[in-house]
């Protein structure tokens, strides 16, 4: 059988909501990027789906384009938590508040 | 058979999304991102794209996970979290608002019109067919990623090097 689009795209919201909610509870710094890889992933499976459904190779390209980017998130936000590490001695992102009011 | 196929990785990329958050060590939220990475890239070869799923294995699961993992290492052990919260509402709020959004979303989806996949061309996803659009229509995207690499390794180099304190740089050599 032929599985409907609709399938692929409850995963797809689930999962994004899933990292949403990462980013929004957890506090260690890496885990909370780790939810944001969640998130661009579901978005990506979403992009599939529809080049799919739609049978348009665009989206896929989009897909190619949002795995470079998120390739260099990775690289300098963990660049970035190296160095917060390295002068706060902390990933908790609670103890990095120098903007709080 | 597709439909199992479907249901397996479905259910193992629901188990690492939940296995992200959930962890209490970020080293098995790091496990988990990639049962999810690989269940994905199940789903991507049952979408008829091959090309995608083969990039999703190579980039996300053999680079940006292990690069993850790496710094993880590097920051051993003290990467937990602290047992104050201070702010107490938003963990409530939060699972609130996710839900309200997760209603949203599923609603619009299964609402929606244009339910039934196309019937893909033959040859679609492959590397051929998407190369060919890569290196026309999307040409300049394309060279502009590279540039937005390279950008990239240079600010991880920048933004990660050590500090030198002012007093060890009076023994630095002048710069030419």
């Amino acid at each position: 059988m032929i599985i409907p689009a609709q399938y692929y795209l409850t995963i797809s919201a689930v999962l994004f909501t899933l990292g949403m909610v990462g980013v929004l509870v957890r506090r260690n710094a890496l885990v909370i990027f780790m939810s944001i890889e969640l998130m661009l992933n579901s978005v990506n499976l979403t992009f599939v789906t529809f080049a799919r459904q739609l049978a348009a190779i665009e989206g896929q390209v989009a897909v190619f384009f949002v795995v470079v980017i998120a390739a260099v998130e990775v690289v300098v936000g963990l660049a970035i938590i190296i160095a917060i590490f390295r002068t706060r001695s902390t990933v908790d992102i609670d103890d990095v508040d120098l903007l709080r009011g | 058979m597709e439909f199992v196929v479907f249901v397996v990785a479905a259910a193992g990329a629901l188990a690492g999304g939940v296995g992200v958050i959930a962890s209490r060590t970020p080293v098995r939220s790091a496990l988990s991102l990639l049962l999810v990475l690989g269940n994905l890239a199940v789903m991507y070869l049952l979408l008829s794209a091959q090309f995608i799923a083969a990039l999703q294995v190579i980039v996300y699961a053999g680079a940006i996970v292990v690069l993850f993992l790496f710094v993880i290492m590097l920051l051993h052990m003290r990467t937990g979290e602290g047992r104050v919260e201070k702010l107490r509402w938003q963990r409530p709020v939060s699972y609130v608002l996710s839900g309200v959004f997760l209603s949203a979303l599923l609603w619009a989806i299964w609402t929606g019109t244009g339910t039934q996949v196309a019937t893909s061309p033959a040859g679609f996803g492959t590397v051929e067919s998407v190369g060919r659009s890569l290196f026309t229509t999307f040409l300049l995207p394309f060279e502009i990623a590279s540039v937005v690499l390279l950008v990239g390794i240079i600010a991880a180099v920048v933004v990660g090097r050590p500090v030198v304190p002012p007093s060890a740089r009076a023994h630095l050599p002048p710069p030419e």
